[in-house]
């Protein structure tokens, strides 16, 4: 399963610890991550559950390119970063 | 008599209270760091509501039912999802609007008939209703679907903003809403419907032939006369209007000085020719004239102003105060802005004195009697 770590400033917000999630995007893994933890969706998420303005997915090290869907695919045992971009700062 | 001030600022929540001998002090400070756009109370709960505006993390809202002294996160406004085929886009760039929520704008309470209900006010323009006092909110698609809202641009954001919300005392199916750029919007059937109300505004930023175009006002803020609903008091970006029959007309107010541009507006609760406005020079500037701070305030229907200095600077001053920065009590006499610079004022006397809170917050947002 991939596995997801988010930026250390949500935390101060709501508890995101590092996770393992199956999905073959990266749609699928953390839509299943937020089903066990729905209040951290709305803090990576906007309201069409596209990734927010000012958050940044790393996929491999490979930034997201699919931003809106987030169809990027995701390996067996892929890290995904979830941070902020210092554009929001 | 409010006893309490909630000011939201860029890096927090500051709690005021009145102590002794009618002086006001900072009382506490709640999430010191986040960024705090909007704060409100409901008078008939006693809840407490701040919105949260996350650079990264978007607009949250949190509750406190305990004066204060706890705060816990609760729903926040949430669009639905945007059809695939739907076109809606930003009038001006093309580009599409986002269907979701950037900033909370307004909250306001309904009357005391109906305990629960709650208006919500938001960039990119969507007004949203609570019946259960925020423990949810839904879209008002009446207001969201209309075709002249995709004509709707940004006014001081990317994006337009439901800035202001009025309700009628008398009645919570009767409400008006300001946008900007949008207009002024009114419901007299509990939102099932709405009329546009801008008839006399005049956009100066547009070209001659749509300066009277009702769909591209820029009202900044609005007030209404609790005890006289039919007027409401409006600071537009052009200059200062007043309706006096509930919208059918606004009449353009001249004369106050040193300039009628500016972003907030209230007035008072009972007399509807007496209303106070925060200056700023000229619409490119906005910064006091002079670096002169001054409170304009009218007590006649806007025939004549007077400019209230007193406790306020008067050497190199560049404060400017946003749209929801200033705010008045409910018996009218003691008035409370907020400014850029991060300083607060206050006033027992309806202006004519002010006591400086601080000249150290961060810039402030909103300033709320609750």
């Amino acid at each position: 399963m991939a596995r997801v770590s988010f930026t250390a400033n949500l935390q101060r917000h709501v508890s995101c610890p590092p996770s393992e999630a199956p999905g073959a995007t990266v749609r699928e893994v953390l839509e299943a991550l937020f089903a066990g933890n729905p209040r951290a969706r709305g803090y990576v998420l906007d309201d069409q559950g596209g990734l927010r303005h000012h958050m940044l997915i790393f996929v491999d090290g490979v930034r997201l390119a699919d931003r809106a869907a987030l169809s990027d695919p995701v390996g067996e045992r892929s890290e995904i970063h979830v941070m902020q971009a210092l554009s929001g700062g | 008599m409010s006893d309490r001030i909630l000011v939201a600022s860029k890096k927090g929540l500051f709690t005021i209270r009145r102590g002794r001998e009618q002086r006001w002090a900072i009382e506490r400070a709640d999430f010191l760091g986040d960024h705090i756009s909007l704060a409100a109370g409901d008078p008939r709960s006693g809840a407490l509501f701040a919105a949260f505006q996350h650079g990264h993390f978007g607009a949250k809202l949190h509750r406190s039912t305990d004066g204060g002294l706890s705060w816990q996160e609760t729903a926040k406004p949430e669009y639905p999802e945007k059809p695939k085929d739907e076109v809606d886009n930003d009038p001006m760039r093309g580009t599409p609007i986002p269907w979701s929520v950037e900033r909370v704008w307004d909250i306001v309470a309904g009357t005391p008939r109906t305990p629960g209900l709650l208006w919500l006010g938001t960039i990119p323009g969507g007004l949203f209703r609570s019946r259960d006092g925020g423990d949810s909110w839904e879209l008002v698609r009446s207001l969201w679907d209309l075709p002249e809202r995709k004509r709707w641009v940004g006014g001081g954001a990317d994006l337009p903003g439901l800035h202001s919300i009025c309700v009628d005392p008398r009645d919570d199916d009767h409400v008006f809403v300001g946008v900007s750029c949008g207009g002024v919007w009114e419901t007299t059937d509990g939102a099932k419907s709405w009329t546009v109300r801008t008839r006399g505004m005049i956009a100066r930023y547009m070209p001659p032939e749509m300066q009277g175009d009702e769909i591209v006002q820029d009202d900044h803020r609005l007030a209404m006369c609790a005890a006289h609903p039919e007027t409401i008091w409006a600071q537009h970006h052009n200059g200062i209007f007043r309706t006096t029959d509930g919208g059918r007309q606004w009449e353009e107010i001249f004369g106050a000085q040193p300039s009628t541009f500016g972003f907030p507006v209230v007035v008072h609760p009972r007399e509807p020719d007496t209303a106070w406005f925060v200056p700023a020079f000229k619409d490119e500037k906005r910064i006091p004239l002079d670096g002169r701070l001054v409170v304009n305030r009218t007590r006649d229907g806007g025939r004549s102003f007077e400019q209230l200095r007193k406790g306020l600077p008067q050497v190199h001053a560049y404060d400017l105060t946003y749209r929801h920065g200033l705010d008045i009590d409910e018996s009218g006499d003691c008035l409370a802005f907020g400014t850029t610079t991060g300083s607060l004022y206050v006033s027992n006397d309806g202006g004519e004195q002010w006591q400086c809170v601080s000249e150290h917050l961060p810039p402030i947002d909103c300033v709320r009697f609750a």
